[in-house]
């Protein structure tokens, strides 16, 4: 079934000019990937490119495989029964489903924000410092520097630097989001995957999250999931239109918004499905 | 105008029968019997819950109020002195007599080692006097219960010191309190350095009799063995000199004796020192009497029990309940939260797992009895006896840890509410939602770390809670302990300042056993039912206290981690 799927599609390079742009150095390619939960196939032999250092959007209707294609990236749905994949995804030249890899190591580097914000039950501080003490770091100096650093890069140290000992889920649910973002750059990632970061949020705390992302930019990779094509317009570089586990269309935001090259990106941008 | 109009329709139309109509109506009223009925099934529950506690309460807390002490001229001549404990109608002659007559009324007498009886029924009708004198006295004695009577004479050796209830009265208070003290310092040498040399001469003979077990060469032994004789002849010349101290010290405490005259006219003479309190009931203000019922109640719960039992304190037995609950607690939290653990993070769930939770759940409906035939085959036999073969051979055939003892009491507990705590940290777990550990496993946390640090934190609560229930019920467990370690008078604590300190092996007092052995074990029945009360009552506080400790463990946990779920 699959081999005849591949085989359908034109193996050779440039092959769909709507599906591939031009994109040098990417961090991230994603090969030939499919994903089956039990009999049922989620993902349909997608392969792009993830620029470096820019915001890459996936947008389409609920159910279309986006956040199933974001947990790939750091093989989070490895934890769901039943699931199987083909295909690959490098980063950086090698295999991510390279069965030698550390997993732990790889989500170390590949961070994550879920679409509800989901502190631990700990204090501020003690949420910022977790990805650092499993690494081992233990000592205060060095947590606190890294604690400071991370609230500062997600905007959020000046609202919580006099009760960091607190817990965190006494927090507003925008400051959550921005303390989980503050969680997953304390560990130096190089890429972010952030997953409707935003549904949850007012568009005041969405505003500051957005805002927070373009500042972001100049250090980290992010590749976000969004339900809202405002935002993928206002915030991202690249966006890619998933449908039915297909991926329909890719490119830089503004050719997709403004003019995009298949009839159903545009029926969807334009709101007549979806 | 218009309103009343429209009011008056909207009440015709509510008035108009329509089958719909009809049915809401009754459908209300349906409702509203059935929160009248879960309204009232609770009040019974708290009235229940308030009745029990009441009737405890009541029963145990008067057991340490002194009441006055009443004199019967009887019509036949006799006099009879005693506490009023209870009155009666008589059902036979209910309608002779003018209602609310008392027909019969009990009095407690004492004078057991007189009278032989501690209680006796005296009709109304052969009343002739009934009187509060007020130089009567009561004495609470260490052994034989209570004396009522007068006192008549104070003796020393063949000398009389003083005669005559009032001069004996003044004479005996000063003499009493030194005897007391005489008592004390008796007391503490039996306890000290007696009960040391007896044990040091007891860890002799079984080092010695190691030796005998040992593969020596024979003059290494011959030599070692000299060395222990020599150490015991040492220790048994300290415990003779000892034993001489001793019992000059008890000729002298005997030499003072007290003479009392019954109601009846019989005299009694007793040893000062048994005393341990005379008081004058009936001429004691409240203030008084307010002050010996703290003393009696201090004395309740930090004295040793006297006369198998019957009087003086329960402090063994509380020591014990909370000594053997905690050491349960020890035992079951790391047996069921991490059995929990395994069942709902690790194992596959499936028709196994779900057979497991199954068998899980209906080993809490066992019955005690039969963890406590368990316990006594596995842990008592099996355990202990392997242990005392290898560890213990010396002091063969006495089983050291081959018998019940408090170790293998809690672990039978331990055995028998691990299911509740498994239920319990099981539910816990499961409800920490899944993005949490996510969130957790994204940021490179293995599985494992992910448990530890966030998982269980989250569900400490939830496993709190199954810890409390399992504690309560332990707290409250007799039949088990009967056959596993439990005894009616234990000699000593299973803690104490002699190394090792912690004695697991030995055997202990718990507070449910005492009630039963108190209530109805016990050869005066009729004096110790206020008793049984009392244990009760104390019993209820117990089990209340350590849950109360638990229920603030836990509510600080959840503020630590507030908002969580559980």
């Amino acid at each position: 079934m699959t081999e005849t799927l591949s085989q359908a599609a034109p193996a050779a390079p440039p092959r769909d000019p709507a599906r591939e742009p031009r994109i040098d150095d990417p961090i991230l390619r994603i090969e030939d990937l499919s994903l089956w939960y039990g009999e049922k196939k989620a993902l349909n032999d997608i392969s792009m490119k993830i620029p470096e250092k820019q915001i890459t959007a996936f947008i389409g209707p609920s159910g279309c495989g986006k956040s199933t294609l974001l947990r790939c990236i750091n093989r989070l749905n490895d934890l769901i029964d039943n699931v199987r994949v083909e295909g690959d995804i490098r980063f950086e030249e090698g295999s991510i489903y390279d069965p030698r890899i550390d997993i732990n190591a790889l989500r170390k580097r590949i961070g994550m924000v879920f679409q509800k914000s989901n502190p631990f039950p700990k204090s501020i501080y003690e949420n910022v410092a977790y990805g650092c003490r499993i690494q081992g770091i233990n000592r205060k100096r060095d947590l606190d520097e890294i604690v400071e650093r991370s609230l500062r890069g997600a905007a959020l140290w000046d609202e919580v630097k006099d009760r960091l000992d607190e817990s965190a889920l006494g927090m507003s649910g925008g400051q959550q989001q921005r303390l989980c973002i503050a969680r997953a750059i304390a560990v130096e990632p190089e890429v972010i995957l952030l997953d409707e970061p935003c549904s949850a949020l007012d568009p005041i705390a969405t505003a500051r999250v957005e805002e927070l992302m373009q500042d972001l930019k100049t250090q980290y990779t992010q590749v976000i999931v969004t339900h809202n094509m405002q935002q993928a317009s206002r915030v991202s570089d690249y966006t890619a239109f998933l449908y039915l586990g297909e991926l329909v269309e890719y490119g830089p935001t503004e050719k997709i918004f403004i003019n995009p090259m298949k009839k159903q990106t545009e029926d969807y941008i334009t709101g007549r499905f979806g | 105008m218009i309103h009343a109009i429209d009011r008056t329709a909207r009440r015709e139309a509510l008035a108009t029968p329509s089958l719909l109509g009809d049915y809401r109506r009754r459908s209300a009223a349906v409702g509203q019997a059935l929160t009248w009925l879960c309204g009232g099934a609770l009040a019974l529950n708290l009235l229940l819950v308030i009745a029990i506690l009441g009737l405890l309460a009541y029963n145990g807390l008067i057991y340490f109020w002194q009441k006055d002490l009443i004199e019967l001229d009887l019509k036949d001549g006799r006099k009879i002195l005693g506490e009023l404990w209870s009155q009666e109608k008589s059902a036979a002659e209910t309608g002779t007599r003018a209602a609310g007559a008392i027909d019969r009324v009990r009095l407690k007498i004492g004078n057991r080692d007189v009278s032989g009886l501690d209680f006796v029924w005296i009709d109304a009708k052969d009343v002739a006097r009934r009187a509060r004198p007020r130089d009567v006295v009561m004495l609470e004695r260490l052994e034989w219960g209570n004396f009522y009577g007068t006192m008549a004479e104070l003796r020393a050796g063949g000398r009389v010191l003083a005669t005559g209830p009032g001069a004996v009265w003044r004479a005996f208070g000063p003499l009493h309190e030194r005897k007391l003290r005489e008592l004390d310092r008796i007391q503490a040498l039996e306890k000290g350095p007696i009960g040391d040399v007896n044990y040091a001469i007891e860890r002799l003979r079984l080092a010695e009799k190691k030796l005998d077990l040992q593969k020596l060469p024979a003059a290494e032994r011959d030599r070692r063995k000299a060395e222990i004789e020599q150490r015991i002849a040492a220790d048994q010349a300290r415990y003779e000199q000892l034993a001489a101290r001793l019992s000059r010290m008890r000729d002298r405490f005997q030499a003072e004796t007290l003479v009392m005259r019954t109601a009846g006219g019989e005299t009694k003479e007793m040893p000062v020192g048994t005393v341990v309190r005379a008081l004058r009931p009936n001429g004691m203000g409240s203030f008084a009497k307010l002050r010996l019922y703290g003393s009696r109640a201090w004395e309740f719960v930090s004295a040793d029990p006297r006369e198998s039992n019957t009087e003086g304190g329960i402090f063994p037995a509380i020591f014990g309940t909370v000594m053997m609950v905690f050491m349960m607690s020890f035992a079951v939290a790391p047996l069921g939260v991490l059995a929990a653990l395994y069942l709902r993070e690790y194992a596959r769930q499936g028709p196994l797992v779900r057979l497991v939770r199954i068998a899980v759940n209906n080993l809490a409906g066992v019955p005690s009895i039969v963890f406590g035939m368990f316990g006594l085959a596995f842990f008592v036999y099996l355990i202990g006896g392997t242990i005392d073969r290898l560890f213990y051979p010396e002091s063969l055939p006495t089983p050291t840890f081959g018998t019940g003892g408090i170790l293998w009491a809690a672990l039978t507990l331990a055995l028998l509410t691990v299911p509740v705590v498994i239920v319990a940290a099981e539910e816990g777990l499961a409800a920490v939602p899944r993005i949490v550990r996510e969130g957790s496993l994204a940021l490179g946390a293995t599985k494992f770390e992910t448990i530890r640090r966030v998982v269980v934190p989250a569900a400490a609560p939830g496993i709190l809670t199954g810890m409390i229930l399992a504690m309560a019920r332990a707290a409250g467990e007799v039949a088990p302990l009967m056959i596993v370690g439990m005894v009616k008078l234990a000699p000593t604590l299973p803690l104490d300042g002699k190394p090792p300190f912690l004695h697991l092996e030995r055997k202990f007092m718990h507070l449910g056993f005492h009630i039963y052995d108190v209530g109805f074990q016990s050869p005066n029945v009729e004096a110790t039912t206020p008793l049984v009360f009392a244990t009760a009552l104390l019993l209820i506080l117990v089990v209340t206290v350590m849950n109360l400790v638990a229920i603030a463990l836990r509510n600080h946990l959840r503020r630590k981690y507030a908002g969580s779920a559980v």
